[in-house]
């Protein structure tokens, strides 16, 4: 068969020669290739000390945005809930109060939003969904490990932003975010 | 008590500290030194650079539940680690540490024992170290621990021949009419070290040695792969440890012995010319520091085939030992005996 | 030196029977082991460095572990053990019995003298190795070929 992508390699048999059969030329060159690398320098990041910062399209935990009013952007169409492959959304829409108004940015308001995070698979297909730009996934946070299965389902509580950041500019400002982790992972990125 | 008597019981008692002590750091450094091959950085949180590991892991193992399986030979489940620890310990007994230092007039050795079979005693020791790993995989009751004992005698007993036969040509070249170690040093002292007299032996024995010390490639006895931990299986908390433990002290001392037998002991080239400037105790004290430095790069040497060479297949195993190794041996002997003869 | 003696011909004996009687055939083996041990010590004592550590690398080191391996293979227990038939163990109790009248034989005319150990430089590899190759010639050699016809033997089987 032809290959498509011309990096086919024919596997031969061949007969190994008598230096080859004697493998102590490959040995030797293989333990100067680990020599090599016994005084190269270490690529480890030492994780609790110094923490390596997250690629830009990173998927972490969910962050409900606020708009720039500090209302939520939120209006429980349930799209995400609809695109997410895992059913890990729920949501129960309420009619916003007069005296509300300056916490929800639309009439219809999520009263309960919901995210389990051991049904999550991080695919973004929420924040893809959503006409109203309310949900991102941050690039900063991961789901934190917990003792209790029930501690998994993030609640709003959880998922409204803390600290306002204008939608698209910095994906974050989530309920775990923490203002020293920058300064904290100023190392520089090996990858 | 006799005076002799007391400075041979603070000689072994010096002897052991050292060997454990050395066998102890070595899993510190085998650990450090798989970070550093491996690009990364091994143990660094015990103390400054993870210095305290050994004491940490040595805690670890202590208060570990000691574990004995309901169906094991209970006598023989214990006394596997310890033959295994004893054996491993008993060959330093013969092994010249150094040359002779002059105390208060008396004149001290420093080796312990210098048997006239001193390098059939280090074999005798050798060839009964199998029955520590033999007994624990027996007395477990366990399949996995019974298959890496098996493995590990007829590893043993195979490579126990070309190491033998190696040492034989070894004995044609530096040979006074007997087998002592103390006796092959000083020929080595007044000649060339035997290394240059027989390269293949070196080679030879080397390699036998990684195979009788169950160091990787030849650590087939407790491949994980196959064997799930191999004779060692069953055993937790510290009988676990002296395993383990006992295969570090093995790696020291057979990295002594080959650095005795082919690498001049503690002769140092040119070190007995300042003699008379330096007083005869500090050039001992100073093989004595050589020795050990080759013995430390022996040990990296170990630990430096550990994290390069992958483990061989059984079969390759048998096939080197019995179909490369001592074809080999013989025809180095042979070579020997036609150099001496005609070249002489 | 005589204690030493005393102690090892007892651990000789009692090991020895206790290869016989105890009813693990493992543990049989570790029993000869220490038998082997003892003897190893006599050898010492009578100033043969050199086969008293030859019977250690030997006899301890390599054949009983060969043994050892053998019957760790073997699943040796009571249940599996077949039934002797009774022509069996007449034959075997009639030849042990006549071991037993040729070592009574032997030992009987034995006078319990005081022997001295002799001290010689005999066990000595170099003494010894002379005395193989001038005057034990012929039989070592023969003794040689013995086991390279048993070794070619072995690899014939296996090829079979």
């Amino acid at each position: 068969m032809q290959s498509l992508s011309g990096r086919k390699k024919n596997v031969v048999n061949k007969k190994m020669t008598i230096g080859e059969k004697l493998y102590l030329p490959a040995i030797i060159g293989g333990m100067f290739v680990t020599l090599k690398h016994f005084f190269g320098k270490s690529k480890t990041v030492k994780y609790p000390e110094v923490k390596r910062n997250f690629s830009e399209n990173y998927r972490g935990l969910h962050v409900l945005k606020k708009d720039d009013t500090g209302a939520e952007r939120c209006t429980a169409c349930g799209l995400c809930a609809l695109s997410c492959p895992a059913e890990a959304i729920t949501m129960t829409a309420a009619e916003r109060t007069k005296e509300d108004k300056g916490l929800y940015r639309e009439e219809k308001y999520a009263a309960v939003y919901e995210i389990n995070m051991l049904r999550c698979i991080f695919c973004g297909l929420c924040e893809e969904a959503c006409p109203k730009q309310a949900i991102f996934l941050t690039s900063e946070e991961i789901a934190p490990a917990n003792y209790d299965r029930g501690d998994f389902i993030f609640g709003k509580d959880k998922l409204v932003e803390k600290q306002h950041h204008p939608v698209g500019k910095i994906r974050g400002g989530g309920p775990y975010s923490k203002e020293h982790y920058h300064q904290h992972g100023k190392n520089k990125s090996i990858f | 008590m006799d005076i002799v008597l007391i400075e041979k019981s603070i000689l072994v008692v010096i002897i052991f500290a050292i060997s454990l002590g050395i066998a102890a750091y070595s899993t510190y450094f085998e650990r450090k030194f798989a970070g550093f091959f491996q690009d990364r950085v091994g143990p660094n949180n015990a103390g400054p650079f993870g210095i305290l590991q050994p004491l940490a892991d040595g805690a670890k193992l202590f208060t570990k539940e000691e574990f004995i399986p309901t169906n094991a030979n209970t006598f023989l489940f214990i006394l596997g680690p310890s033959l295994a620890m004893l054996t491993a310990c008993m060959t330093s007994a013969v092994i010249p540490w150094g040359g002779t230092l002059e105390v208060a007039g008396r004149t001290i050795s420093l080796q312990v024992a210098d048997l006239s079979v001193g390098i059939l005693y280090v074999f005798g020791v050798v060839s009964l170290g199998v029955y520590g790993i033999m007994i624990g995989g027996w007395s477990s009751n366990n399949k996995y621990s019974l298959l890496g004992a098996i493995r590990a005698a007829s590893q043993n007993i195979s490579y126990e021949i070309a190491m033998g036969l190696s040492i034989i040509a070894l004995l044609m070249v530096a040979s006074d009419g007997t087998l002592s170690i103390s006796n092959i040093v000083n020929f080595q002292i007044n000649n060339y070290w035997l290394i240059v007299y027989q390269p293949l032996g070196f080679l030879i024995f080397m390699i036998c040695s990684f195979a009788e010390t169950n160091r990787t490639p030849f650590d087939l006895p407790e491949c994980e792969a196959e064997l799930v931990g191999g004779y060692h299986t069953e055993y937790s908390s510290m009988k676990l440890g002296l395993y383990l433990f006992a295969e570090y002290v093995n790696m020291f001392i057979s990295s002594a012995v080959m650095a005795t037998l082919y690498f001049g002991g503690y002769d140092v080239p040119f070190l007995a010319d300042f003699e008379a400037s330096l007083g005869h105790n500090l050039v001992t004290i100073l093989g004595t520091l050589f020795f050990f430095g080759k013995i430390m790069l022996f040990i990296f040497f170990f630990m430096w085939v550990r994290w390069t060479i992958p483990r061989f297949r059984y079969d390759q195993l048998m096939k080197l030992g019995w179909q490369v190794l001592i074809p080999l041996s013989i025809i180095n002997i042979v070579l020997t005996g036609l150099v001496l003869t005609f070249v002489k | 030196m005589e204690q030493f003696f005393y102690f090892l011909s007892f651990l000789a004996i009692l090991t020895s029977i206790m290869v016989v009687v105890s009813k693990n055939p493992v543990h049989s083996v570790l029993y000869l082991i220490l038998t082997f041990f003892a003897i190893t010590g006599h050898y010492i004592l009578l100033n043969a460095h050199f086969l008293a550590i030859v019977n250690l690398v030997v006899y301890a080191g390599a054949i009983m572990v060969l043994f050892l391996f053998v019957i760790m293979f073997l699943n040796l227990n009571k249940d599996a053990e077949p039934k002797k038939p009774v022509a069996m163990q007449f034959a075997s109790v009639l030849a042990a019995g006549l071991l037993f009248l040729v070592l009574v034989a032997a030992v009987k005319d034995v006078s319990l003298g005081t022997s001295s150990i002799p001290v010689s430089n005999i066990g000595y590899v170099s003494e010894l190795g002379k005395l193989l190759f001038t005057k034990f010639m012929v039989p070592f050699e023969i003794t040689s070929i013995l086991f390279l016809s048993a070794m070619i033997g072995a690899v014939v089987i296996a090829k079979k």
